[in-house]
């Protein structure tokens, strides 16, 4: 005969019980959407800083005007999400240092002024169309190409920070063991600079851009790859609890979805094309990119379903 | 300074859910909503089988996930007895703490703040005991300062063996479950 484990609860609040679903499809979204806005900041920073600004179809002109929407949405998201919505702008009477998400609420406000100051650089014809004066911000931070060099930076910092604190918000909520591990943030910072770099790669209208990202988009895979590996490692060498939960994700419920949409569409499969592309062996078309993206999308929704159904338990009786 | 924390003996609760209806009725919880309820958990290979009914309810832990992710303050520690509490007008319901508990004692409230136990402060500042202790036919649950070595509370501690849920989760809760 078997040992028997048997737990019945009389809880059955809403969106707590039987396992935890209190996140849903708005978290992933606005983690998705941050995540590819944090790494094309860190593209349009570096194009900056390296004086590409110069050349007439840089996509460092467009990168900001498109962060600036998806980020706005993303943020859209997180407040349909917000379960006291009128009471939103508490967030911004303190600061709670050992709150990530309130670090975060923080550096969205940082956020926005360094994409508008890159859109400054350069703005749309159809802005200085309504906005004449524009023309003369843009006239004056020209003339200082240590200031442009200064936005890409801010830009590449602040797009680091917002790729990195959404996986540091996860990673300490301890009671949930597939999140509780240091290597999130690189996971989401990585993913998003994959993402991103897959995103402009399919806009860019430079080509030597389009074919550097296609390049550094391989590089992203990769390493996404082997962060995986480590995430695994450090997980299965853990307590019980954190090795149950990467199970989650490598046999258990969540495994077809990990394996098929993850790792083999939003990976494996974009890296093959895009390395024969890279390698002249087939032409770039949309296929590789769009796979990352929504592999990207998927990434999220996973990580943040799966992590919530992982949790702790008395190790000792199971 | 008091730190609250409760005594509840195994070995007496049967299970009959006054506490929860008692916490309900006292702090008007919604329906279809806890702040407290009963787990029955069984384990062993037959015939050496061994139950535990327990009453379980946020643990008001010494180390407090909830608090330390909150956004804007509003999950907090109460001045007395280290009680953790929520100021609903302060909390934007952005569901992190519900997510940090590793006891998934907390919920969203129909009017959208996060809501769970508060071992009836209101009643124990005036001296009375929280409302499922207050209630309770076969007296298995005891509520008292788990700092003053003289309390009811810390003298069954040191008199019978106990455990508390999750220890691994480094919480340091401070509900006691006598065996």
């Amino acid at each position: 005969m078997n040992e028997l484990l048997e737990i019945t609860t009389t809880r059955n609040n809403p969106h707590v019980d039987p396992s935890m679903g209190m996140w849903e499809w708005q978290i992933p979204v606005y983690l998705f959407l941050g995540g590819m806005v944090a790494g094309m900041m860190i593209i349009a920073g570096y194009f900056l800083f390296t004086g590409r600004h110069k050349e007439k179809n840089c996509s460092c002109f467009f990168i900001p005007i498109v962060s600036f929407v998806l980020l706005s949405l993303g943020m859209f998201a997180l407040f349909l999400d917000l379960a006291h919505k009128l009471y939103v702008w508490r967030l911004y009477t303190t600061i709670q240092f050992s709150s990530p998400m309130s670090w975060g609420a923080w550096i969205l406000i940082l956020v926005y002024p360094a994409l508008i100051a890159n859109i400054l650089i350069k703005p749309a014809k159809w802005m200085t169309n309504r906005i004449p004066i524009l023309t003369e911000y843009s006239k004056k931070i020209n003339e200082h190409p240590f200031l442009v060099k200064n936005i890409g930076i801010a830009n590449m910092i602040l797009g680091m920070m917002l790729g990195a604190y959404t996986g540091v918000l996860l990673s300490t909520l301890g009671s949930r063991p597939l999140w509780n591990t240091s290597l999130l943030w690189v996971l989401f910072l990585v993913s998003g600079l994959s993402a991103a770099a897959a995103f402009v790669h399919l806009f860019a209208k430079n080509k030597y851009e389009s074919e550097l990202l296609a390049k550094a988009d391989n590089g992203f895979l990769v390493i996404e790859l082997f962060v995986f590996v480590m995430i695994f490692l450090g997980l299965l060498s853990s307590a019980r609890p954190h090795i149950e939960a990467a199970h989650l994700l490598l046999s258990g419920a969540y495994a077809p979805v990990f394996w098929v949409f993850v790792i083999g569409i939003g990976i494996i499969v974009p890296l093959i094309i895009q390395l024969l592309a890279v390698n002249h062996k087939v032409s770039h078309t949309a296929i590789a990119p769009i796979l990352v993206i929504v592999g990207g999308l998927i990434l999220r929704f996973v990580i943040v379903s799966a992590g919530q159904f992982s949790h702790w338990f008395n190790a000792h009786l199971h | 300074m008091p730190r609250y924390g409760m005594v509840i003996d195994t070995r007496k609760c049967v299970g009959c859910q006054d506490c929860v209806i008692a916490c309900k009725t006292e702090n008007n919880i919604p329906e279809g909503y806890n702040r407290d309820w009963i787990v029955t958990e069984s384990h062993g290979k037959f015939p050496d089988i061994q139950m535990e009914i327990r009453t379980e309810r946020c643990n008001h832990c010494s180390e407090t996930p909830c608090v330390s992710c909150c956004p804007t303050g509003a999950s907090h520690i109460h001045d007395v007895g280290g009680v953790v509490l929520v100021t609903h007008e302060m909390c934007i319901g952005c569901k992190a703490c519900v997510e940090a508990c590793p006891y998934d004692a907390r919920y969203i409230h129909p009017d959208g703040y996060a809501d769970k136990c508060t071992f009836c402060v209101h009643r124990v500042e005036k001296g009375e005991k929280p409302a499922c202790v207050s209630v309770c036919p076969t007296y298995c649950m005891h509520f008292g300062d788990l700092d003053d070595p003289n309390s009811e509370v810390s003298k069954l501690l040191q008199s019978r063996k106990w455990h508390v849920n999750l220890p691994d989760a480094g919480t340091k809760p401070n509900i006691f479950y006598l065996v």
